[in-house]
């Protein structure tokens, strides 16, 4: 099974012809993710590559049945890039952009509960079910398909754990990195919930990092809604307060949002929590002997 | 990005929020006539940083007469403030606010900020105000009101009412309250900031609500579309290298210990300060050259890093990606041609070309330390550090 994307993944990607999309979309093509069409507003009948693109998010779904998105559009013209892909009817938009004004997150994020869009990110690397689609930026060849769901608010750092992962033996359904910013479509709980119910998922690898209080009302949820077993790293130990820490969202302010406060709530919702980030592949691996 | 408490008044001022008359001085001089100009028996000397807890560091000072202010802010420039968020280097006093002061009878607290669970804007105020609001939090959360508002620039008068009566507020002070808040919110949505937070909110002796405090941050994503914000940053707050760091387009934050570190992705690189410190070491920054990093970013960066003297040791951790391992050793070589760093380099590169990267760096004629893997090079960093421990 796997979550969110998978072989009937049908990728339209906006912002085609940019320099990032066409870069990204090669990869996802070459990683064999059926990217059927891309959308770039005023270069419709133009191809990138064998990619047909369109004017409209529309008429890209009514011409290929597309069903999923990935964004690659600037931070002023992304959250109407969201807005079309709700409006044509997507399931799914991968926000790839990073920059986007926290207040237009708001405002699209509100205009859209009422639609069937689903949105990863902003500010993410995307999602990858290994062997089966890439929807996203991360390196695909350091996957390899299994049976731990990834979770992760960062990018490289998701490419470590996963790396760490392969190398231990322990192969992944699906990688999501959920975003940086302060405000995402798509949070750890939301995710949790899809992998207790993938009868493809074993366990679940949670990479937070500081700043506002998803990792705690994760592991509130984990403990009241999880049987499968949940592994965790937070990174920030170190980072001082007040200072944001590259992420638009990683920051401690106000004395919320430590890494400590973080931890704490997940060792007491009975998640195995790793300090040592170059230990993550091993404590996955020890969770799942078990 | 943060700006002044006289910056944030300016502001509440254009937005229709009355202040206390105050005026601000950049020297002795100017003090003398601006507390002069202001008179009345009673001013409040402020010292202007970019730091909370100003009053219990010296830096807010009440005053009976206008000589009396005016040799309180002589005292006040050039003094160095540390309070709780300063760090132990504290800040330079080079601008002080002189404000008359006002009849208080009640002090509140009230605030707009992004609430990230409920993915919309928030106001949260309390009874309980001139004192630290997170102590309140921990002790009584009964007395903190939040009231979640809806998308859009204007407020609907109901949810500032929500407010005005949970503050306990009757009589015209509803409408007074009602309309404080209806204009921070606008203020709020309209300059994309992040926090607007007002402790003390006082209530004079006439009924009033006044701000006496003001403290306004930016969101950074919304930066680009407000020139007249953008001119409120003052470089004088902020560390030299940082702002070096936003020219060159990477994130730099600079840290108190002695290894530099340079890493792409803003994760892998708290992860890798966070296992230098597990190893007993203490990073001397927080370095992201960003994913879609170039050669010149590479370069800027390792400049940028090893322009800071406290840095002894460097660790270089790149988990290539999008970004090529070979790219970034070639970039670390360019730096080195123009800069003469002495401090041992511990390199560690995984991912899209690192074999390509790692052998650049080997066959050059810089002592590179090469490691393994991520664990392998934080011991080896600490390691390497002259005298031994962090």
């Amino acid at each position: 099974m796997s979550i969110l994307v998978d072989r009937n993944t049908k990728v339209v990607v906006q912002g085609i012809t940019g320099k990032e999309g066409q870069f990204h979309t090669r990869q996802c093509i070459e990683y064999g993710t059926r990217v059927v069409a891309g959308v770039t507003p005023g270069k419709g009948g133009q191809k990138m590559d064998d990619v047909p693109v369109f004017n409209t998010v529309a008429e890209a779904v009514d011409a290929t049945g597309a069903n999923t998105s990935m964004i690659f559009v600037p931070p002023v013209f992304a959250p109407d890039a969201v807005l079309e892909a709700a409006a044509a009817g997507l399931q799914l938009a991968v926000v790839i952009t990073d920059g986007i004004p926290a207040m237009e997150m708001v405002r699209v994020l509100a205009q859209i509960a009422d639609s069937e869009l689903r949105v990863i990110g902003p500010n993410c690397p995307g999602a990858i079910s290994p062997g089966q689609a890439k929807v996203g930026i991360m390196p695909g060849h350091i996957h390899q398909p299994g049976r731990v769901g990834v979770i992760s608010r960062s990018g490289t750092l998701t490419y470590e754990v996963v790396a760490q992962l392969t190398a231990a033996g322990i192969g992944q359904s699906t990688c999501i990195g959920i975003g940086g910013d302060m405000l995402i479509g798509t949070d750890f709980i939301d995710c949790l919930a899809l992998f207790e119910q993938d009868d493809e998922t074993d366990a679940v690898m949670m990479i937070g990092e500081i700043g506002g209080e998803a990792e705690e009302r994760a592991a509130q949820f984990i403990k009241q809604n999880m049987q499968k077993p949940v592994a965790a790293f937070i990174a920030g130990l170190s980072a001082p307060p007040g200072k944001r820490m590259g992420h638009a969202g990683a920051i401690i302010s106000g004395g919320k949002g430590t890494a400590k406060a973080k931890l704490e709530a997940l060792k007491a919702a009975n998640v195995a929590v790793v300090e040592n980030p170059a230990k993550i592949g091993q404590t996955m691996f020890n969770v799942l002997q078990k | 990005m943060k700006i002044h408490e006289y910056q944030a008044k300016d502001l509440f001022t254009a937005y229709g929020i009355a202040i206390p008359p105050s005026k601000l001085v950049v020297n002795p001089l100017q003090a003398y006539e601006a507390s002069a100009e202001l008179g009345g028996d009673l001013l409040i000397v402020k010292a202007q940083i970019h730091a909370g807890g100003r009053g219990k560091a010296g830096g807010v000072k009440p005053a009976k007469s206008a000589e009396e202010a005016a040799r309180l802010a002589e005292e006040m420039f050039g003094k160095v403030l540390v309070t709780h968020q300063t760090g132990p280097a504290g800040k330079q006093v080079k601008k002080v606010l002189l404000s008359q002061g006002i009849d208080i009878q009640k002090e509140y607290y009230l605030a707009i900020l992004i609430d990230r669970n409920t993915k919309r804007p928030a106001i949260m105020a309390s009874t309980e105000g001139g004192v630290d609001i997170e102590q309140v939090a921990a002790e009584q959360p009964e007395k903190i009101i939040i009231v979640n508002t809806h998308h859009g620039a204007e407020l609907s008068p109901f949810t500032a009412r929500e407010i005005a009566f949970g503050l306990g507020f009757s009589g015209k002070q509803v409408g007074k309250c009602v309309k404080l808040i209806q204009n921070l919110y606008r203020l709020f949505v309209e300059k994309d900031c992040s926090l607007i937070e007002i402790n003390p909110l006082a209530l004079t002796g006439d009924g009033d609500l006044v701000p006496v405090d003001a403290k306004v941050t930016f969101d950074d994503n919304g930066l680009y579309r407000h020139s007249d914000i953008r001119k409120l940053r003052d470089y004088d707050e902020e560390e030299p290298l940082e702002t070096m760091a936003r020219h060159y387009g990477v994130d730099y934050v600079k840290l108190d210990g002695r290894i530099g570190c340079m890493v792409n992705g803003a994760g892998l690189a708290m992860a890798t300060m966070d296992l230098i410190k597990l190893y007993g070491g203490e990073p001397a920054n927080f370095l992201d050259i960003k994913g879609g990093a170039n050669k010149q970013n590479v370069v800027n960066a390792f400049k940028l890093l090893t322009a800071d003297p406290a840095v002894e040791a460097v660790l270089i951790n790149i988990f290539g990606g999008i970004v090529r391992c070979d790219m970034v050793a070639a970039g670390i070589l360019e730096a080195m041609k123009e800069v003469d760093v002495k401090a041992p380099i511990v390199v560690r590169i995984e991912g899209t070309n690192a074999e390509e990267g790692r052998k650049l760096l080997l066959d050059s004629s810089h002592d590179f330390v090469v490691a393994e893997n991520l664990d392998d090079a934080a011991q080896k960093v600490v390691a390497a550090l002259p005298g031994g421990d962090a």
